[in-house]
């Protein structure tokens, strides 16, 4: 059981902000942390990793990690940390790296197995892809057995397909170990992939917070499909409007009337839903 | 010329080369600690720092002699403990000239030391601390090796400005024949006593021995870019 509730004050995108969160996170489960850049998540996960100071409380079981001004330093917390650039130390080996952390050797070995690394055990970093780097990473965080593993967009330099497996790997090694994990990242679909619970912060502070589901659905009431997407052009075409909006990676075209297309500007963010139709799917031949 | 050559005295040479010697082995443990301290340092007296460190490379020698001389004299407290309670005397003798090397080469040590530290990942020290490693453990384990460069040129341009020293070991040395003329001296008399032969010998080596040191840092460093292919 971890208990947070902190404070501090940021200078984030908009000015000086304070960030404020309350938690309490049950033990062994996954989190995610969501939100626009700049409110706050980095910060909260150095916080909770000893990185940086802040006012409050900390409590993870028995042990007070935060209390007031007194912190706990992060040498002493039990934690492993994923950074999104991997960090790792360039004058060691894969296997140096892992058993610098602690000198056990059957463990080092046990993870580079989970994660298929086994045959690189005597690579320095600067020869392996991202991909790699990223899974030497995680295998040296779960080295200490950490209490609470933190990672700070640990996928988001890396391409989709390796993404897809790596989030894989972070499944089996959090069913494997059963550690309290905290993640930062963007990407709705890792997010339902990988967490039980979704925390969203915006300007300090958390704006939602519950399971993915019900978080990351964007649909209200009635509607069967609703896009959110970014208005790039309205264009008249005899009496109708057609808008031209980008969808993630996809340009899809909507027919407007008069009375929208006065009410919309270019450059809005918009969202497109539908109703009251039965949708068909089809398997997409070329892929 | 080949008598003058065969004659020669080597002996400022060698005291030469004891002096920079001495002075890097004592400069490098001693910036070690320095330099990754500043690197670290958040503290708003950091640039009050910074500056002292600094200040031997834009003094004069003269003025730095002038100090250093007055500091290890008997007319100063530093100097009459010395003589008083150690039993050492620190001026016109070769632990002066240590003492007086010491700070004059200090920003040579320190600075390439500092920057290296600081050209490091931040995340790779908070990794170390994360792991559970102490800052002395980190920087004796992930720092330093990572710095290899740097630790090549600070050391390699402690030892050749220490050898290039002259001001401030003709002041606080006093130019004693096998004990403090040290090469830089020697030159300096040889031009005074109108010996333009054997400056020429002695400026020669001098010449030659920099431009090898150097030539030796150079080649490493581009050597361990090509091994490391930069910080991953």
């Amino acid at each position: 059981m971890i208990e947070i509730d902190v404070r501090k004050e940021l200078l984030g995108s908009m000015g000086k902000m304070e960030l404020d969160v309350t938690l309490s996170i049950e033990g062994k489960s996954f989190v995610a942390l969501s939100g626009e850049s700049g409110s706050g998540k980095t910060t909260l996960l150095r916080i909770l990793a000893g990185l940086e100071s802040a006012r409050g409380k900390i409590r993870v079981d028995d042990e007070l990690w935060l209390d007031g001004t007194h912190c706990l330093p992060p040498q002493q917390r039990g934690i492993g940390f994923v950074f999104q650039d991997y960090a790792l130390f360039p004058n060691m080996s894969v296997l140096e790296n892992l058993l610098f952390v602690r000198k056990d050797k059957d463990l080092a070995k046990q993870l580079l197995e989970l994660t298929e690394l086994s045959e690189l055990t005597s690579r320095k970093p600067a020869t392996l892809s991202g991909g790699q780097k990223q899974r030497v990473s995680l295998c040296r965080a779960m080295m200490n057995r950490p209490t609470l593993l933190l990672m700070d967009e640990p996928l988001s330099a890396l391409d989709p397909l390796m993404r897809t497996k790596l989030q894989h790997e972070i499944l089996t090694l959090h069913k494997n170990f059963g550690t309290t994990t905290i993640m930062v990242s963007h990407d709705p679909s890792e997010i339902y992939r990988l967490s039980s619970r979704v925390v969203v912060l915006s300007q300090g502070k958390v704006i939602q917070d519950g399971d993915a589901k019900s978080v990351l659905l964007r649909t209200q009431g009635s509607q069967k499909f609703s896009f959110e997407g970014e208005l790039l052009d309205i264009v008249k075409v005899d009496v109708i409007y057609i808008a031209i909006i980008a969808i993630g990676q996809q340009i899809v075209e909507v027919v407007l009337d008069e009375s929208e297309a006065n009410d919309l500007h270019v450059g809005d963010s918009v969202s497109i839903g539908t109703k009251a139709f039965a949708p068909m799917i089809q398997g997409l031949k070329d892929k | 010329m080949l008598e003058k050559l065969m004659a020669l005295e080597f002996t400022p040479f060698l005291i030469s080369f004891k002096l920079a010697s001495i002075t890097t082995a004592i400069l490098f443990i001693v910036s070690l600690l320095l330099a990754w301290h500043l690197s670290q340092s958040k503290s708003r007296f950091k640039p009050i720092f910074e500056s002292i460190t600094a200040l031997p490379i834009v003094l004069p020698p003269s003025v730095l002699g002038f100090y250093i001389l007055y500091a290890l004299s008997f007319h100063s407290p530093i100097g009459r403990f010395f003589q008083d309670v150690l039993g050492i005397k620190l001026v016109f003798n070769f632990s002066g000239l240590v003492v007086a090397s010491c700070f004059y080469s200090l920003p040579f040590m320190v600075q390439p030391l500092q920057s290296g530290f600081e050209s490091l990942p931040k995340n790779m020290l908070e990794a170390s601390y994360i792991a559970g490693k102490s800052k002395l453990r980190t920087l004796f384990c992930v720092a330093m090796p990572n710095i290899k460069p740097s630790l090549m040129t600070a050391i390699v341009i402690t030892f050749a400005h220490t050898v290039g020293e002259f001001g401030v070991v003709l002041m606080v040395g006093g130019s004693i024949p096998n004990q403090t003329k040290t090469a830089s001296v020697a030159v300096y008399e040889l031009v005074e006593i109108m010996d333009y032969t054997s400056a020429h010998i002695y400026s020669g080596i001098m010449v030659f021995i920099s431009f090898l040191v150097l030539l030796l840092v150079y080649i490493f460093n581009r050597q361990q870019n090509h091994h490391l292919g930069g910080l991953s």
